[in-house]
Order: structure tokens, then C-alpha cells, then sequence
């Protein structure tokens, strides 16, 4: 089992979770988890061909998965998993 | 060239001068340098505040808004007085106010391909306090061609980011964010809200960072992403690496000069209409209320979240919030007339393009929201 945290942008669609407890060996599976827990998150999370997109930014400790092994990175039991978004805002659009 | 200080400098500046990092020759450092601030908002306002208070020599400010009530919950370097003005005047006179000694410029125009590199070439830092993906991107690009480093900060809500782009030691914001979200994934401020002391936080971070990269001190955040949760009171680090298929500073970078940012984005950064649906689809407030005395039972679908409902409402409403549009559209009839609206038209407008996309035809978007309502029809309704 792996924490997942979720930035504020994409709490709306996880239910107001900050965290969420995910299965998998690799982020792939984990993300699998995380989009059949919280259906919502998918289209935000992937493309209609099913790759992350590119401005969803994945780290596993400090460490980017892009500088990894992307989505075939490993995981084990305790490691942090963050969520990065892109967000624009800064005082008014 | 400023070889020294005088003595009023001296003793402005004395809790710096007591500091071996700073010293005599680092304040001198800093009274010969110079930092663009991009916004002057809620990031811009500590920003410019600090750099002008430290000593920096010359800030130069881009904005081409005017100070609005609203801004003040956040955006300090503005005043109730001066509501009304130019921002960027606004912003000069209390920064002059603060330390008349050092030189304010400032530029009164949206920071745009056309004027930036005109704009930023001639200062030593640019400070990205801006609130829109197309400008971000501007100015990256920008600081990456002028091998000027690029102190990054960005809000949402109760979080926030801060780094330092500078593409001769590390990543640029592109390494990390390639292209942006697309348009409507990412609600805005002005939508999601921001808590008010969260830009002076990451404000005040993005400037320690720039007095820091200004006197080659300390470890600034090159290669480092800073996230910040204020509800969490969280502060965490990431690595970053510079990104070797970055389109801007990579080796095989194919954008060697300043794009179209708002096709890029596929949004409008300055001042554009992002709250009409379509000249077909937007109805006013006026014409709103001859059809709901002409059909009481028209049906109005309030796309906002729950909690503004507090702030205002229009009664007999159906409320369900834009991010909920697309599962719970089997609660509206799409045979019968119904009316759409948000805060401003924005998330109104995207929630017709669901509906209209799902078959939804009979819908018509509020132009200008609630609060175009309380300003035209209903003025017992508070505006926010």
C-alpha cells in the first residue's frame, strides 16, 4: 500500500482526500487504483489513448518518474507518492 | 556604476550590513541590481515590497490592470485609496514611499510577445508573478533567451510553488510542465479562490530566492521544486532535472524564438471574454427576467459550488457544481428550457459545452453570472 497525495486542484474529484491509499508494485498500477477508487480523477490524470499527460507531474520521494522509469516505476510499501498540478494562479484571471 | 552608500543608506540598511552574507559590498551588490516583477497582484505585491525594502536598485513593474476592493484581501502593496488606479502606479508610489532611494519603473501594458523582450532585457531577474498559463509560459521562454534567471512562484487556493528557472544551471519551467493543462481543467482564482496570506507567503519565499540569486548566496531552488499546503502547514521538496526533449532549453530545442502563448494555451491571458458560450447561447440578465415572468417554470441550473450559495443565490435554483455537471446530467430534462449561470459566465460556459455535447440543446448561459443578476435586476444581492 502507497500514500498518494493529492494537490488542492484535484481534491474536488477524490472526494475532498488530501491522501489516498493506493495497491500496486509500480505507479501504473497504483494510478489503476487510484482512477477505479475515484472514476472522476481519469480524465485528468490521462489522455483519451490512456498516457499520462504531460503536464501530470508524478514524484516518488523527491524524484520525478519521468526521470525514472515513468509509469513502470517501482514502488514499495511507504514511499511517498505526490501529485504535482500545474496551476496558473495568482491573483486574478 | 554605484561604487558606495551614503550615510542614510548606511543606516537604512544597517541590519543587512551587520550580516557577513550581505555585508557592505552585498547591499552595494544589491543597490546595482535590478528585478522585473511581472504582476503586480498577489505574488507581485511582497515581492515588490521586499526587493524595493532590501535595497535593489531598480524594480521595474508590468501590469495593466486598475486596483479593484477585491484585490485588497491579498494584494498589499495597494490601498484603499488607491482603488481606482493604475496598478502599476499604485504599486510605485508605495514603493517610492518605502525607499525613495531606489528607482521604480514602470510599464502600464500586458506583458506580451510582442514588448517582452524589449521589457526584460535590461534587468538582472525576472520575478514571475503572474496568474495565467499563457504569461507564465511568456515569461519563461523569455528568461530562457535571455539567460536570465526566472523566479517562479504559483497559487492555488491553499497551495503553492516556488522555484528557481534559470536554464544556464537547471531546469525551466517547460522541463517540468512541457505544455499546460488544457482550458477549464484548472480553475482560476477568481473561480477557486485563494486564502489571502497564502501569495505573501510564497511571495516572500520567491523574494528571498531573488535576493539571494542577486547576491550569489545560500542554495537557491535551481533544480528545486518548493510545495507549500498552508492547511497542512506542509513544505516539501522535489527534484528537478532539466528535461534533455525541453523544447525551449534543451539541446534540441526546436523554439528558438517567442511563440503565440495564448494559442499555446488555448486560452486568452489578457482581458478576454472567457465568460460568453457563444453569441448564440448567452442571454443577459434583463432579457432573463422578462422570460422568467413570462415562464416561471423555466428551469435555472446554478453551476457554482455549494458554499457560494451562501454569498447569493436566485431562488428556485438547481445547484449542481460544474465538477459534478457531466455525472449528474441525468437529473435535468434536456426537453425543457433552462438556464445556466455561475459567478461571472465562465463555469456556466463550460457547463453548456458539457451539456451541449451530451445533447442538450434548450440552454441559454448568463452573461456576466450572479453577479451581472445583482448588478442589473436584483440589487438586493451582494456582489463577490
Amino acid at each position: 500500500m502507497t500514500t498518494l497525495r493529492i494537490p488542492t486542484p484535484l481534491r474536488s474529484y477524490t472526494g475532498g482526500k488530501s491522501e489516498v491509499i493506493v495497491a500496486g508494485a509500480k505507479i501504473s498500477e497504483a494510478l489503476a487504483d487510484l482512477t477505479t477508487q475515484y472514476p472522476a480523477i481519469k480524465p485528468h490524470l490521462f489522455n483519451e489513448s490512456g498516457d499520462l499527460r504531460p503536464f501530470v507531474n508524478l514524484f516518488i520521494g523527491e524524484s520525478n518518474i519521468k526521470d525514472l522509469q515513468g509509469v513502470d516505476t517501482p514502488i514499495t510499501e511507504g514511499d511517498k507518492v505526490m501529485l504535482i498540478p500545474s496551476i496558473a494562479g495568482g491573483s486574478e484571471y | 556604476m554605484i561604487e558606495e552608500l551614503s550615510h542614510e543608506q548606511i543606516l537604512r540598511y544597517s541590519r543587512h550590513l551587520l550580516m557577513p552574507e550581505v555585508g557592505l559590498q552585498g547591499q552595494i551588490k544589491l543597490k546595482n541590481s535590478s528585478a522585473l516583477v511581472i504582476g503586480t497582484g498577489g505574488l507581485g505585491s511582497p515581492v515588490a515590497l521586499y526587493l524595493a525594502a532590501a535595497g535593489i536598485g531598480r524594480i521595474g513593474l508590468v501590469d495593466y490592470d486598475v486596483v479593484d476592493s477585491s484585490n485588497l484581501q491579498r494584494q498589499v502593496i495597494h490601498g484603499t485609496s488607491t482603488v481606482g488606479k493604475l496598478k502599476v502606479e499604485s504599486g510605485r508610489d508605495r514603493l517610492q514611499d518605502l525607499n525613495p532611494d531606489i528607482q521604480i519603473d514602470i510599464f502600464n501594458e500586458p506583458y506580451t510577445s510582442e514588448n517582452a523582450l524589449r521589457i526584460a532585457k535590461d534587468y538582472d531577474i525576472i520575478i514571475d508573478g503572474t496568474d495565467n498559463f499563457p504569461t507564465r509560459y511568456l515569461t519563461n521562454d523569455v528568461a530562457v533567451f535571455l539567460g536570465k534567471p526566472n523566479v517562479y512562484a504559483s497559487i492555488y487556493r491553499f497551495d503553492g510553488q516556488v522555484s528557481v528557472f534559470y536554464a544556464k544551471e537547471g531546469p525551466c519551467y517547460r522541463c517540468l510542465f512541457p505544455e499546460p493543462p488544457p482550458p477549464g481543467l484548472v480553475p482560476s482564482c477568481a473561480e477557486g479562490g485563494v486564502l489571502g496570506v497564502l501569495p505573501g507567503t510564497v511571495g516572500t519565499l520567491q523574494a528571498t530566492e531573488a535576493i539571494k540569486v542577486l547576491l550569489g548566496i545560500g542554495s537557491p531552488l535551481i533544480g528545486k521544486l518548493l510545495l507549500y499546503n498552508a492547511l497542512d502547514m506542509s513544505f516539501d521538496f522535489v527534484k528537478l532535472k532539466k528535461n534533455p526533449k525541453c523544447r525551449v532549453c534543451g539541446p534540441d530545442a526546436d523554439i528558438k524564438e517567442l511563440i503565440d502563448y495564448e494559442a499555446f494555451c488555448g486560452v486568452p491571458g489578457h482581458h478576454a471574454d472567457d465568460t460568453s458560450a457563444g453569441a448564440d447561447w448567452d442571454i443577459t440578465p434583463q432579457d432573463m427576467k422578462t422570460r422568467l415572468e413570462r415562464d416561471p417554470g423555466l428551469i435555472l441550473l446554478d453551476v457554482r459550488e455549494p458554499h457560494e450559495l451562501e454569498i447569493s443565490a436566485i431562488e428556485g435554483a438547481k445547484n449542481i457544481p460544474l465538477g459534478e455537471v457531466a455525472q449528474r446530467m441525468s437529473e435535468l430534462d434536456s426537453a425543457k428550457e433552462m438556464i445556466v449561470f455561475c459567478k461571472r459566465g465562465s463555469r456556466s460556459a463550460r457547463a453548456i459545452e458539457i451539456l451541449s455535447s451530451a445533447g442538450f440543446k434548450k440552454m441559454k448561459n448568463l452573461k456576466g453570472g450572479i453577479n451581472a443578476w445583482a448588478e442589473e435586476v436584483d440589487r438586493r444581492l451582494p456582489l463577490y
